[in-house]
């Protein structure tokens, strides 16, 4: 499959099976549009106001690409998905919700301010060391393991934290292991002695801060419905600074209501934080926060805004990393990792304060996808096969899609929530991608031409 | 070329023989918990 667009002045080509990204002449662009389906007798007709003689040459060079494998390829991965999909997972991840309760009351949390449909809850440390267990005993030959500490706000049940990063590393040599641990934090608990474990512990934090303080403050409130900017700003700017090379992001949601994010994430930046993640809310259609149908037009002039300045930056030495424009050509992820799906359900694991496991941290709290706990592990296998099917060629939209080798298929929760059905896709969301992954092959596209100059 | 600039050449079919061995970080484990940005993850093999 070959897509091609225009962004910004430039004229990109992507033949989508081999990742090969293209940037071509206005011409070329028009040539690539009715090459395959036309002669080149007939591509000259139809292209009359250009030379005769460069149309041949531009059809000569795309011949080529072709007889390379760098344009006009097939799909030839479907069988070989299928394939991989059938072989034996092993739990590789895992979600702790350690805490179920949260110090903050954002009106878009998934979670209902953390407790998830539940009760206030905290994850017990003899809990918390049988998830571990469960992760070794379930990880098979996997050395690298991934254990997020996740809420709620983890940091409400620091102490626990603390001993289960311990426990983990008494693990790790024993059974040929390494633990990589995330933390995801509103900030408010957070202190120096937070800030000088997480350095040392933690492969990566993620800060909520979700841009503007005005825009924060809204969605962010605390308890008592006061905004928690000033709580947080300059405790995530040490920390960020502490974190010297390793690691972090600052992560904000937008909402209908900020449908000018390129400002927060721009707030955010300017704020001196180089490695900033700012996504769109998912919720219900009926919420006035959620992203509607109607607000697409904006998102993407923002979208476009953000990766002009995001150049503009880079040139001037002043650049940062926006998660969603993050692609990797040369060094990204293989076929395999990109078309089977994020592994929810299989590979990865959200489990509750009291060892419940869950397909993902987002099921958490809809008791029929419970598929077992850390004690008898494993239980419900036909839930888990339904989540190890999904794939891009179960999802009959992701066939026809560009961005199908970037998003792996989507989120199984949003399409739930959206669908009804995990092996579906959540269209806003797949339009907002697919004009992400444009954004990020442009800028890839202005930096080599940067490069060159 | 003269029309045509390669960004990057067919990186993806080399991946098929030695893909797979799943020691890549989960993406929901990166910066994102609510959409799927598996694109963006790096490979273990090539750090």
């Amino acid at each position: 499959m070959v897509y091609q667009y225009k962004n910004n002045g430039y004229n990109m080509v992507l033949d989508v099976e081999s990742g090969s990204v293209h940037v071509v002449d206005d011409l070329s662009y028009d040539v690539v549009g009715l090459y395959g389906t036309h002669t080149l007798k007939e591509i000259q007709k139809e292209l009359s106001g250009y030379d005769a003689g460069e149309i041949e040459e531009v059809y000569e060079e795309i011949r080529r690409l072709e007889s390379e494998g760098a344009l006009f390829t097939r799909d030839e991965y479907e069988d070989y998905i299928t394939e991989f999909k059938r072989r034996p997972t092993v739990v590789k991840a895992l979600c702790l919700h350690i805490a179920h309760d949260c110090n903050l009351a954002c009106r878009y949390c998934f979670a209902e301010e953390g407790e998830y449909h539940g009760d206030r809850s905290m994850m017990s440390l003899e809990v918390g060391k049988q998830a571990l267990n469960f992760l070794v005993e379930n990880s098979g030959s996997r050395r690298n393991l991934e254990v997020d500490f996740f809420g709620g706000e983890p940091l409400m049940n620091f102490e626990v934290v603390k001993q289960l990063v311990a426990y983990g590393r008494s693990l790790e040599e024993k059974h040929n292991k390494k633990f990589r641990f995330t933390l995801t934090t509103n900030g408010v608990l957070l202190d120096d002695d937070v800030m000088e474990f997480a350095n040392r512990e933690m492969a990566n934090v993620v800060l909520s801060i979700d841009g503007r303080k005005e825009v924060h403050d809204k969605m962010r409130p605390t308890r008592n419905g006061k905004g928690s900017y000033d709580l947080i700003i300059d405790k995530f700017k040490k920390f960020a600074e502490m974190r010297n090379g390793k690691s972090y992001y600052v992560r904000g949601t937008f909402t209908h209501d900020n449908l000018d994010f390129s400002k927060d994430v721009l707030h955010l930046a300017d704020e001196g934080f180089d490695q900033i993640s700012v996504e769109p809310v998912v919720g219900p259609e009926e919420e006035r926060y959620t992203i509607k149908e109607a607000d697409l037009p904006k998102i993407m002039e923002e979208y476009d805004l953000l990766a002009k300045e995001i150049i503009r930056r880079e040139k001037e030495g002043k650049g940062f990393t926006f998660f969603h424009f993050m692609i990797d050509l040369t060094g990204g992820p293989c076929v395999a990792k990109r078309l089977s799906g994020c592994g929810s359900g299989t590979e990865y694991l959200a489990v509750t304060p009291w060892g419940d496991l869950y397909p993902c941290h987002q099921f958490v709290g809809e008791d029929e996808f419970c598929v077992g706990n850390v004690f008898d592990g494993v239980t419900r296998r036909d839930i888990v096969s339904e989540f190890k099917k999904t794939s891009v060629y179960s999802k009959e939209d992701c066939r026809e899609c560009f961005a199908r080798f970037y998003c792996s298929g989507g989120c199984s929760a949003n399409s739930h929530k959206l669908n009804g059905t995990i092996n579906g896709t959540y269209e806003v969301g797949c339009k907002l991608e697919r004009k992400r992954v444009e954004c990020a092959l442009m800028i890839k596209a202005a930096l080599a031409d940067q490069s060159e100059e | 070329m003269k029309h045509i600039k390669t960004l990057t050449n067919k990186t993806l079919q080399n991946t098929v023989k030695k893909g797979g061995c799943g020691e890549c970080q989960t993406s929901c484990q990166s910066a994102c918990k609510t959409s799927c940005t598996v694109g963006n993850q790096s490979c273990e093999h090539s750090k």
